[in-house]
């Protein structure tokens, strides 16, 4: 079987201890909470952490916790069947808790976490297989290599976003708190990520997600589509969230962030300004939909064809907007 | 259908019923010890290093460095191993260890005893070899054309054609001639893996002058052949043994490099040495099913029987030949078996590439064929205006008749398993609507090859009963894969002796202790060593019932055996009894086929068979016209199974190849890219999970075949073969496009669907079959009906 790689395993006592090892540390170590991602690549040599910081026995990050302004705070540690198996969040948030449900397979979702999602590596076919393959294809940027295999006139990773859960917590205006060396700070889920598959995360190496805030659901009401291969284990090839308020019949306001077509969540709610005040009909979705699929730019370096993968982005926005407005 | 009558005029008393597995129990509290289980003391960890190129000359290993490495114990390269070995007698093209060049990334080139796996590893990537690269082959068309470089293989040939055959039966110009339609389609079936869920893993210890190898093969005897080659030693002073499986399909068929290398290293260390495979290195090992392009033309009647068939295939069969000419002539042997083809032309090529080299999988060369004929009878169907059904039943062939390419084909239920999916779906009054579709086809599969894999007279099957102490012991060479063949020779037995089939101790896959046996491959277990057992059985059964007859004053046919008892006698007491009276109890049993069963020709030993299972499938899905997206509602199945020896082990195997040819049909494939497989991993290879399954309803008809072990036949691999067409055609049935190839997935859907509505022809696959220069078309006389009944 693949082995895992010699490391230490540190096991802080609280948050700020392992922001404090986690700074000493630096590129050398790496956190673990669920480990579904970060063990298996630790075996295919894509990740090469001396040091391995455990976060999940850790009280402060687990728990869901009412907030005063009516939303819901989520340690980073709670696992994902726990956001699955909670009615409040499936009331307040079925988009980010039907997000959760379809991550992976049920056993990893009662080991993967919730803040493991959101940070999960990007995807990309000429990078997730062991060091022999990648040596064997020749090495990318991601890993021990310096150009992108699937786009080599790119000067930047175009690995493939990943989380379902992401898209969701951005489109319902959640944040996420990060504790460093310095302190904490509260940044939105949306920010978190850039235009880099190497370099994904905004955040500082040294910095620890510790939990998601989501505000009150307000009158928003939400969903999430996810296009894959097959019903269960695989990762999105197009993750789709909606949110919309309705007033009567009409769209009051309309919020559509989607994934898995580049390497971040890309927020494309302008296109949704187009059925405020309207609506929803086919013609109307339609023009929507392909208005908000622009930006995706899917690459050969997933499960099926570029081509259809742009043409599902399309189809998982129109039904993402009618399963949040509850229309057929 | 035939009835016969069954030499003990009693009720059977376990033979068809639905009980568990023999072997079940200690698979589900985990006390089986599959060979990765097999822990010896000492043992050293084997790692095999592994080409990084696709296609290069090897100039230099150096192995010093891993050497010094602390804790490893041995090194080896190719030189340590230089007898070349195959499965098959005319591809002995294989290395344990390759040390002159490289033919696919994952070839193996180094291996490596140390005290633990990390250790082995490291080890590995601190061997230097100094590569020189040659042209990568990756395709079939590119294998067609003359090597720029060399070819891969020194042998064969020309260029990097490995095997050609081309045979004609019957007059096929006049039968063209004579058509008042014909129709022309070119077909691609994509490669694809076994996937067991055990990967092979092996061990072997030398004590004295003594090798004994425990490893994941399905094929035992023909590993014990390689090793005796390969180390020059007596079969006597080898041991195979065939530890229980967690699945194999066929990819456990080949005698392989870690098999070869944790010997060796054995015999260097005088410890036991451990190799198992990572799933990665299963990918590379491979053996799978052959991508194959195919060309079909079929004339037909006014009335739709087929007058002339003329077949042509093309073969990807990766770096080396493994079964590949069987492999080859299995693409063009069973169309025959299904269909009453009274002129019929085959051409087929198989080319070396620079992949994993591809091999048997269920079905072994025949699925791709059947995918294109099935859905080449749909378009002439339409083409003529005919039901599918209604076409095919007109071509059907008889039971007890000669096939055109002299195949005798015995019990069949063809129509059988027709009546009852066509019945049971619906499939004729389906109504029609934009997006529904449903899709039937047909297949045959042969209960066990009809000629060994190498030249021998000796039988294919030999079991030993042993009967003392009160208990029945059952030895016999057949491996059990998880398909049920201890199962089915315990039931076979206890049916003879009065009892319960888990009062039957099995061993088996062992060539220290039990006969020869073939080996778990086409579909032979169940038909050969189920006779041989019996044969055993009976015998053993007259030895005791014959002493309690003469206890008891009667006549032998007057003792009762049954539940326990031989006539008023317990089993043990009877046993006891014949014991004293006869000495020592053991008896033999041995299958050979019968020798009219195919033709004489070169070539003539693929596809003969002393049986042939029959299956009938109906697809019901939902494909959405946008996307492409299929949702499986339902598959019937119909198995002509002769007779179930355990029903319940029948419908698991049926059920299991519905699952795999949907698998198949729908996701799988073993793709490459830049000259290395795509994806050798589970997550990103595709295969159905239990989210894809729809329902299945199996039938079971039973034939009850005159030479089958109480008339049973084959179920491990037949009732895949009509599910993959079946898929495609419910696909076309529900969007009127045509993809023409497999795995159909919803991109390519797509595209057939967007050039139909551009006004093209909706249609997915390939466009053209190569100008290939096959060899002169052998034009094979009629079958010589004297030398046979029929």
């Amino acid at each position: 079987m693949l082995r895992l790689p010699r490391f230490s395993y540190l096991r802080p006592g609280s948050v700020a201890e392992a922001a404090q090892v986690l700074s000493e540390y630096g590129s050398r170590a790496r956190v673990v909470a669920g480990g579904t991602d970060l063990l298996p690549k630790m075996k295919r040599g894509q990740m090469e952490p001396e040091v391995v910081i455990g976060l999940g026995h850790i009280n402060e990050l687990r728990g869901i916790r009412a907030t005063e302004d009516g939303g819901f705070e989520i340690g980073a540690c709670v696992t994902l069947s726990e956001v699955v198996a909670s009615p409040e969040l499936r009331a307040a948030y079925p988009g980010y808790v039907h997000a959760a449900a379809l991550v992976s397979t049920p056993a990893l979702r009662n080991s993967g976490t919730i803040g493991g999602n959101l940070c999960v590596d990007t995807r990309c076919n000429y990078y997730d297989e062991s060091y022999e393959w990648r040596k064997a294809l020749g090495f990318c940027m991601k890993k021990d290599g310096n150009i992108c295999r699937v786009a080599p006139a790119s000067a930047t990773c175009r690995a493939i976003a990943s989380s379902d859960t992401a898209p969701a917590a951005i489109s319902m205006g959640a944040t996420v708190v990060l504790v460093g060396p310095n302190g904490q700070r509260e940044v939105p889920v949306e920010s978190l990520y850039q235009d880099d598959g190497q370099f994904y995360m905004t955040k500082a190496p040294d910095e620890i997600l510790t939990s998601l805030r989501m505000p009150s659901p307000g009158h928003w009401k939400s969903s999430y589509v996810k296009v894959r291969n097959r019903g269960s284990i695989d990762f999105p090839l197009v993750g789709v969230a909606a949110a919309i308020q309705m007033k009567g019949s009409l769209v009051e306001a309309c919020r559509i962030v989607i994934t898995a077509v580049g390497p971040q969540p890309l927020d494309v709610s302008q296109a949704a300004g187009a059925l405020v005040g309207k609506e929803i009909d086919d013609t109307l979705l339609e023009e929507v939909a392909t208005e908000a699929a622009k930006p995706a730019r899917p690459l050969d370096n997933a499960d099926l064809s570029y081509v259809w993968r742009k043409r599902m982005t399309r189809r998982a926005i129109e039904q993402a907007i009618r399963e949040a407005a509850e229309v057929g | 259908m035939t009835t016969v009558s069954l030499d003990e005029n009693t009720d059977l008393r376990v033979i068809g019923k639905s009980l568990p597995k023999v072997d079940s129990v200690g698979k589900l509290i985990g006390l089986t010890a599959y060979a990765d289980d097999i822990e010896l003391p000492n043992t050293l960890y084997c790692k095999l290093l592994r080409s990084h190129h696709p296609h290069a000359r090897i100039l230099s290993i150096d192995s010093s460095a891993a050497l010094a490495i602390e804790g490893v114990v041995a090194v080896i390269t190719g030189e340590d191993l230089p007898i070349k070995y195959g499965i098959m007698p005319t591809s002995q093209d294989e290395h344990a260890l390759e040390y002159e060049k490289v033919r696919f990334v994952g070839d193996p080139v180094a291996a490596v005893a140390a005290v633990d796996e990390e250790t082995a590893l490291a080890a590995c990537r601190a061997i230097l070899v100094e590569y020189e690269p040659l042209e990568a082959i990756e395709s079939i068309e590119h294998g067609l054309l003359p090597p720029s470089d060399e070819p891969i293989h020194d042998y064969a040939g020309p260029g990097n054609i490995h095997r050609m055959g081309a045979l004609e039966f019957g007059e096929v110009d006049e039968g063209f001639a004579n058509s008042s339609f014909i129709r022309e389609d070119v077909f691609f079936y994509e490669g694809n893996t076994h996937l067991p869920m055990e990967q092979h893993s092996a061990t072997a210890t030398f004590v004295g002058d003594q090798l004994t190898l425990w490893s994941s093969t399905q094929n035992p005897h023909y590993v014990h052949r390689a090793l005796a080659r390969v180390f020059e030693m007596p079969m006597g002073h080898i041991r195979v043994i065939a530890a229980p499986h967690g699945g194999g399909f066929g990819g456990k068929s080949d005698p392989f490099s870690h098999e070869m290398a944790v010997c060796k290293l054995a015999m260097i260390t005088g410890r036991p040495v451990k190799c198992t495979l990572t799933r990665e290195e299963v990918f590379y090992v491979h053996r799978g099913r052959h991508p194959v392009l195919m060309w079909v033309r079929t004339g037909v009647a006014k009335d739709g029987k087929i007058l002339a068939m003329h077949f042509k295939t093309a073969l990807d069969g990766g770096a080396y030949g493994s079964y590949g000419p069987a492999s080859m002539l299995y693409t063009g042997a069973l169309q025959t078996t299904t269909y009453n083809i009274p002129a019929y032309r085959f051409e087929g090529v198989r080319v070396f590439t620079n992949k994993a080299p591809c091999g048997p999988k269920r079905g072994h060369g025949t699925p791709q064929p059947r995918f294109a004929l099935e859905l080449h009878l749909d378009k002439i169907a339409e083409a003529i205006g005919l039901n599918p059904v209604e076409l095919r039943r007109r071509n059907y062939v008889k039971p007890y008749t000669r096939t055109i390419n002299h195949l005798r084909i015995t019990s069949c239920g063809i129509e059988e398993v027709t009546d009852r999916v066509v019945e049971a779906s619906g499939f004729l009054d389906r109504k029609k609507r934009l997006g529904h579709g449903m899709g039937f086809a047909v297949s045959a599969y042969m209960c066990g090859a009809g000629l060994p894999i190498y030249w021998n007279r000796l039988p294919h099957s030999e079991c030993i009963i042993q009967v003392n102490r009160g208990g029945v012991t059952l030895y016999c060479g057949a491996t059990d894969i998880g398909q049920g063949s201890d199962t089915v020779l315990a039931t076979v037995a206890a049916e003879q002796l009065g009892l319960w089939p888990t009062d039957v101790r099995i061993v088996s896959g062992d060539t220290g202790l039990a006969p020869v046996d073939l080996g778990s491959y086409s579909s032979r277990v169940t038909f050969m060593a189920g006779n041989a057992a019996l044969q055993a059985a009976k015998e053993m059964r007259e030895i005791i019932v014959k002493a309690v007859a003469e206890k008891m004053e009667c006549s032998p046919s007057e003792v009762m055996v049954g539940d326990g008892k031989i006539g008023e006698l317990s089993f043990e007491e009877a046993v006891v009894l014949a014991e004293e009276r006869f000495g020592m109890l053991s008896t033999r049993g041995s299958y050979s086929p019968p020798a009219n069963i195919g033709g004489k020709f070169k070539a003539a030993g693929v596809g003969p068979s002393p049986a042939y299972s029959y299956s009938a499938a109906v697809v019901d899905l939902d494909a959405d016209p946008y996307s492409g997206e299929i949702r499986l509602n339902k598959v019937w199945i119909a198995h002509d199974i002769g007779r179930s020896i355990n029903a319940l082990a029948v419908k698991g195997q049926v059920e299991g190849g519905v699952y795999m040819g949907l698998s198949e049909a729908m996701m799988e494939g073993q793709l490459y890219r830049h000259g290395l497989h795509k994806q050798p991993s589970m997550l990103d290879y595709k295969a159905f999970t239990f989210m894809e399954m729809p329902e299945v309803e199996t039938f079971l008809v039973e034939t009850i075949d005159l030479e089958g072990p109480y008339g049973a036949k084959e179920a491990g691999q037949g009732p895949l073969l009509p599910v993959i067409p079946a898929v495609v055609s419910a696909v076309h049935d529900a969007l009127g496009v045509w993809v023409d190839e497999v795995p159909i997935t919803s991109d390519k859907i797509m595209r057939a669907m967007d050039a139909k509505v551009k006004g093209r022809e909706g249609r997915y696959g390939p466009k053209i079959f190569p100008n290939i220069s096959y060899p002169t078309i052998v034009k094979v006389p009629p079958f010589d009906a004297s030398s046979s009944a029929f």
